[in-house]
């Protein structure tokens, strides 16, 4: 089925969207060390999740899909707020901001 | 009802006093704990006083319920007093001499640094003891058993900084539960056949036959025990000498007059069921006259002021079983009547006597304290006179009249207790010339202090003193032509057996009397010539040989209970503990331990605190949930 969206892509073309936008966000969550690009990968799936929401609330013409949207956006805002305090609080202690130096909470 | 909430009141205060005393004692001063702690025991005497004077016009017994205790089945047990004759003599003799010995502990623990325990535990055990005697049922008896066990244990361990003391507390305690066991069996019994644990109810059923005589022998027999490990018969009465370790009073009240003679009531509330099984009723009196023959021997020998006194009582009751064992109920709670006066007389001169020696209990290092104690002297010597005795004086009544009960059922028996009534004049006139004759053999400091004690605790002994001479008319015998006054106050509690007693002839009666009474004196006199004009004195324990050693070692009968009984048990415990606790419990225990360390082991090399295995873990844990709802849906 090729129901099309906006601008003539269709539906398909933009859940393999999402998917390779979400799947650069795990990679970039897994494989590096620097906080602020692992940060940034979460974004990356969050935004990426929000895309197909609003896909698919185009494709059943209903608008709750993009409402809903807005308040996760709002949310993932406030939740950048705190990360990126976190963050800061990380640098301060450590000088540096390397994810692996948070083991040292194991101890 | 008013009258109801007052009797309710004779059990209530002592137990409040105990509350008042344990919680804010250490806050108030000395004075207004002893205060508060005998009042609470004086009250509730002249409220049963003003029921026995009910009863002398013909007052009807009184019976009433607080609450529904529990119930199982079609059977419920109900909390309940009953006030009647027995019960309101006893309730008498406990709050009467429990005043006197309340006031006495005012000034004799004086310098205890826990004077406030010690008068909570002494009002704690008098609210034992009332329920013991103030219950309508089995049950609620028990109860006041097992109290009174517990505050005995209290007491004699009062000291409890001295090991040795705390031992006797243990062994009282144990050697109590042992008998406990016997009255337990024996209310089951009676619950079983008769469908009640209600004194009123047991007893209409057992007039109609509820139970045969072969399950009554049984049921009375393990009843018996029961009295035994309480009131220190053969074979649990080794504790009471050692129960010795606690304060001078309380052995007054507790070992002496109150807690002991528990076992004589417990027969007297049960005669319906004693008689009929007649076989209980020997084997109590060969056990009673055995134990009063044993521990008149071993009085004979004895050195410390207490252990006398100690072993005096273990004879005394055995005479009182006796008494039940001929089947004269009345004639043995006469007896535990003077009893409870002339001993507790007895016990409170010795604890003067101690006070005065600065905690020195040996009858060899005393001798001439009639110079300066003179009030505890002249107590003392009616005391004795009175365990002796010698007429007119309570105990000769009560004792002859045992006697002569004895004659009427077993001229052995009573060849045997006037043995038993010699010696106790012996040992206890030996006791007194040793103690207050002769010249004084302690040290030079003992002797500067030697002081009459004051006043709070003469009086007590002076009111003793004159209940023990006097005492007596309670029960004046038949051939004086005067009304036995307890013997018709107590006839309602008796269950007919049909049998009545034929009475002796009067010229046989005074018979009896004037051997009783000689033999007394007889004894006496040995006892003055060897101590008094002799001024021998006995010497150190090692110089005993044969018989003698024999009663001082009190027949090594400690030592054979500990080779029978107290060794198996150790070892028993001790395989115990090695097979079953050591390897068994602790296996089981440990392996649980030791189940989770090992899984915890495991588990921790997960938590590398690595963050981005973390996540990577995350995410095959995610892809591994969706993939299984996938394929598995």
């Amino acid at each position: 089925m090729d129901i099309e969206i906006f601008n003539g892509v269709s539906v398909q073309q933009y859940i393999w969207l999402t998917v390779i936008l979400f799947s650069i966000g795990v990679l970039g969550v897994l494989s590096r060390r620097n906080a602020i690009i692992i940060f940034m990968s979460v974004e990356l799936m969050l935004n990426s999740v929000n895309l197909l929401l609003v896909v698919f609330s185009k494709m059943h013409a209903d608008s709750m899909g993009q409402v809903f949207v807005f308040f996760s956006m709002s949310v993932a805002a406030a939740e950048v707020a705190v990360g990126l305090a976190i963050l800061v609080m990380m640098y301060r202690n450590t000088k540096s901001i390397n994810i692996d130096v948070l083991s040292k909470i194991k101890e | 009802m008013p009258s109801n909430s007052l009797y309710l009141a004779v059990v209530a205060l002592p137990l409040i006093g105990f509350i008042i005393s344990a919680l804010f004692g250490k806050k108030l001063s000395k004075q207004i704990v002893g205060i508060i702690s005998s009042s609470v025991i004086i009250i509730p005497f002249f409220i049963i006083l003003n029921a026995f004077i009910g009863f002398l016009n013909g007052g009807e017994m009184i019976h009433f319920y607080l609450f529904k205790w529990f119930s199982v089945g079609h059977y419920s047990v109900n909390f309940g007093i009953q006030i009647d004759q027995l019960s309101v003599l006893m309730v008498m003799l406990i709050t009467g001499v429990g005043s006197l010995i309340h006031l006495y502990s005012i000034s004799y623990m004086h310098d205890d640094e826990n004077y406030s325990n010690y008068f909570s535990y002494l009002n704690l055990f008098v609210f034992f003891m009332l329920v013991l005697v103030m219950s309508d049922n089995y049950l609620g008896m028990y109860i006041g058993w097992e109290g009174v066990a517990l505050t005995s244990y209290l007491l004699i361990g009062f000291w409890f900084k001295n090991n040795e003391y705390n031992d006797a507390a243990k062994k009282a305690f144990v050697m109590n539960r042992v008998g406990d066991l016997g009255f337990l069996v024996g209310m089951f019994f009676v619950f079983y056949y008769t469908g009640s644990l209600e004194f009123t109810k047991v007893n209409e059923a057992l007039g109609l036959g509820a139970m045969v005589p072969q399950l009554a022998f049984i049921a009375s027999a393990a009843m018996f025990l029961g009295a035994t490990g309480k009131s220190a018969q053969i074979p649990l009465f080794t504790w009471l000498p050692d129960a010795m370790a606690g304060p001078t009073p309380v052995s007054a009240l507790i070992h002496a007059a109150t807690m002991v003679t528990a076992g004589i009531y417990l027969i007297f509330r049960s005669n319906a069921l004693f008689s009929l099984a007649p076989d209980t009723l020997n084997i109590v009196a060969i056990i009673g006259i055995a134990t009063a023959l044993y521990a008149a021997l071993v009085g004979l020998a004895q050195n410390d002021i207490k252990k006398v006194l100690a072993y005096s009582t273990v004879s005394q009751l055995g005479l009182m079983f006796l008494a039940v064992g001929v089947g004269a109920y009345t004639t043995a709670l006469f007896h535990v009547l003077t009893h409870g006066f002339f001993k507790a007389l007895l016990f409170l001169g010795s604890g003067s006597v101690i006070h005065a020696m600065g905690g020195n209990q040996d009858i060899r290092e005393m001798g001439g304290l009639k110079k300066y104690m003179p009030i505890t002297y002249a107590t003392f010597l009616i005391g004795s006179l009175a365990i002796s005795g010698i007429p007119p004086f309570s105990g000769f009544f009560s004792k002859d009249e045992i006697l002569a009960m004895a004659f009427q059922q077993n001229k052995i028996l009573w060849v045997l207790g006037v043995a038993v009534s010699m010696m106790t004049a012996f040992y206890m006139f030996r006791l007194l010339f040793l103690t207050f004759s002769g010249d004084f053999r302690g040290s030079k400091e003992e002797k500067s202090h030697l002081h009459e004690s004051p006043l709070l605790m003469t009086v007590p002994l002076i009111i003793l003193a004159v209940l023990s001479a006097i005492g007596g008319i309670m029960g004046l015998p038949e051939v004086f032509h005067a009304p036995h006054f307890l013997n018709n106050f107590l006839a309602p509690i008796i269950v007919q057996t049909g049998e009545a007693h034929e009475h002796l002839s009067a010229s046989t009666e005074y018979m009896l009397m004037a051997i009783a009474t000689v033999s007394g004196i007889i004894s006496i006199g040995l006892a003055y010539t060897l101590y008094v004009a002799k001024k021998s004195v006995p010497g150190i324990d090692a110089s005993y040989s044969g018989l003698a050693k024999l009663a001082n070692k009190k027949f090594y009968i400690d030592e054979i209970y500990n080779f029978l009984f107290v060794r198996p048990a150790k070892w028993i415990s001790d395989f115990l503990y090695r097979a079953v606790d050591k390897v068994l419990v602790d296996g089981i225990v440990e392996l649980s331990g030791k189940a989770s360390l090992f899984t915890g082991d495991v588990l921790r090399s997960l938590q590398t605190g690595q963050t981005s295995f973390y996540i990577l873990a995350m995410v095959l844990s995610i892809c591994f949930i969706i993939g299984y709802f996938l394929i598995g849906l």
